[in-house]
């Protein structure tokens, strides 16, 4: 199998297993099997997909940094971050319609009244011009610097989501720490690496005079 | 009623307990051994929710006139596997996995504070001191979600009368078993534990206020508070305390284990209040479990419908400040 192939396969089958949260919501939905409480069920399924798919994006340049064989990763953004914004859409959607019936006056309400839903919607506000421009056209038209400048906004969105996830839970409650952990070693991982690119060359240059 | 009688079982076919828990020992290894081949247990809940419970011994109950009628009674399986019981873990299905290794046998409860005497009550003498009622209620939880549990128990009165408080008990709190042995929740967050919650004495003098001790006909699950708790309908689940060792009768109002965590989201009277929201969610409607998705949000009520029986017990408080 040429490389070209294995990776189009690859990426089919990456396709698939983003869209296994969905799919198993969708099951269950069918089966009448949610949970006691299938609301929260919708809720936490479509959440938890939007966080781990912004993190698992995020950890593609640095893990590409660590070892330059797997620069073929990249070819993988694009598709985890796409997925990332869609289960975010399906998370706002279970908001807009389960949790406030689709009542505009209510969402304004909640939106200006409760921290956690305004992080969360700030989130997935970040997210919309980075879904937009995620065409090589928008690539090519915007230029890669202003294109990678505006795509920064995703630590953002990603911190927004997390800081959402511990406003939601009780006071005390630790379950959020798992991922603010990983985001956390997965951000600082970028001025580690260029700290370290800058001290290499540092080195270097003494040599080169 | 029909009573089996026992001789109808002979004793070679019963299942040792050591051999029955022993197993469960082993169904929880093989279970999380899945778990691990899976890679991720969040998966594996979705493929197959454990959602099996034990049968346990009968009650025998009397009616009770204050019985809802006309509401829709949630299934035992969801009372018994959806539940907030932080003793033995934070997530809902955590008390269903865990609360099985809590000891209910000896229990006692002890009674001190302004009482005439310090006491101390095995369970079994408790249970019969009077006779059990069934009491159809509607529980409402603090994260807006709500059933419908037929309890088994007399009103607390009635325990609060064998105490014998002084006319200087204004308050009575609960204390529950804290037991680092068999909760690992007790290490997962970090409440002011043992956890204490308490009522005013009026409000637990109040007939609606049930010390309970089963429900759906039978003794009460672990995971649901076993083998004693409180039940008071008209406020958030969490002032029903579960597994109650220790009751004290006070003149100041006691301490109480969310309110010293959050004093400015959960208040001492915590009365199901849809117009007051200190939490970060809102109060105003709340998700009957057991329903499907999109039939399950419905209106809260004010005392979680029980302002006809309660209200006078908070006349000329402001409920917003005393929330």
């Amino acid at each position: 199998m040429t490389p070209q192939r294995l990776l189009s396969l690859l990426k089919g089958v990456v396709f698939l297993v983003c869209l296994l949260p969905l799919g198993l919501l969708v099951l269950h939905g069918f089966q009448n099997n949610l949970g006691p409480d299938p609301i929260v069920t919708i809720t936490h399924g479509t959440g938890f997909a939007t966080l781990r798919l912004l993190v698992i994006t995020l950890a593609i340049s640095p893990v590409r940094h660590l070892w330059v064989r797997l620069s073929w990763l990249i070819r993988f953004r694009r598709m985890l971050g796409l997925f990332a914004f869609f289960y975010g859409c399906l998370h706002l959607l279970t908001y807009v319609w389960l949790f406030s019936g689709f009542h505009l006056s209510t969402m304004i309400a909640d939106i200006t009244k409760r921290r956690f839903i305004m992080v969360g919607f700030t989130a997935w506000i970040l997210m919309l011009p980075l879904a937009l421009t995620s065409t090589k056209w928008a690539i090519k038209k915007l230029g890669g610097k202003r294109w990678r400048a505006l795509h920064r906004l995703i630590y953002i969105s990603a911190i927004c989501g997390v800081i959402h996830y511990w406003w939601i839970v009780k006071p005390g409650v630790r379950t959020p720490m798992k991922i603010t952990v990983v985001l956390a070693v997965l951000l600082a991982a970028r001025p580690a690496w260029a700290l370290l690119q800058a001290r290499r060359s540092g080195a270097r240059a003494p040599e080169r005079a | 009623m029909l009573i089996k009688k026992a001789a109808d079982i002979p004793s070679s076919e019963i299942t040792p307990q050591s051999a029955y828990l022993n197993r469960r020992t082993f169904m929880r290894g093989a279970a999380a051994m899945g778990i691990l081949g899976l890679g991720g247990d969040g998966i594996s809940k979705l493929v197959a929710p454990r959602r099996t419970v034990a049968a346990d011994s009968k009650l025998t109950t009397v009616p009770s006139p204050l019985s809802d009628k006309g509401e829709t009674v949630t299934p035992f399986q969801d009372v018994t596997s959806y539940n907030n019981f932080y003793e033995f873990g934070v997530e809902k299905g955590d008390p269903l996995h865990n609360a099985w290794r809590m000891k209910t046998r000896p229990w006692t409860v002890t009674v001190d504070g302004l009482v005439k005497a310090k006491k101390t009550a095995g369970i079994d003498d408790l249970l019969k001191y009077r006779p059990l009622e069934e009491r159809i209620y509607r529980h409402r939880c603090v994260e807006a979600w709500s059933m419908v549990i037929p309890w088994v128990g007399y009103s607390l009165s009635e325990f609060i009368n064998w105490a014998e408080p002084l006319p200087s008990a204004k308050y009575i709190q609960f204390l529950t078993l804290e037991d680092t042995k068999t909760m690992p929740g007790l290490y997962q967050i970090n409440l002011n534990w043992p956890y204490s919650e308490g009522l005013r004495m009026d409000e637990a003098m109040h007939p609606l206020a049930l010390l309970t001790f089963g429900m759906y006909g039978q003794v009460l699950p672990n995971q649901d508070g076993a083998p004693v708790r409180v039940v008071v309908p008209w406020k958030y689940g969490f002032k029903s305390a579960k597994s109650i060792v220790h009751v004290r009768f006070t003149a100041k109002q006691p301490h109480t284990a969310w309110n010293d965590e959050a004093p400015q989201e959960y208040g001492f009277y915590s009365n199901v209040n849809p117009d007051v929201d200190r939490t970060p969610w809102s109060q105003k409607t709340e998700r009957r479990i057991g329903l499907p998705f999109w039939k399950a949000t419905q209106p809260s009520q004010m005392f979680n419908g029980y302002g006809d029986q309660v209200a006078q017990l908070y006349a000329g408080m402001d409920l917003k400040k005393f929330f």
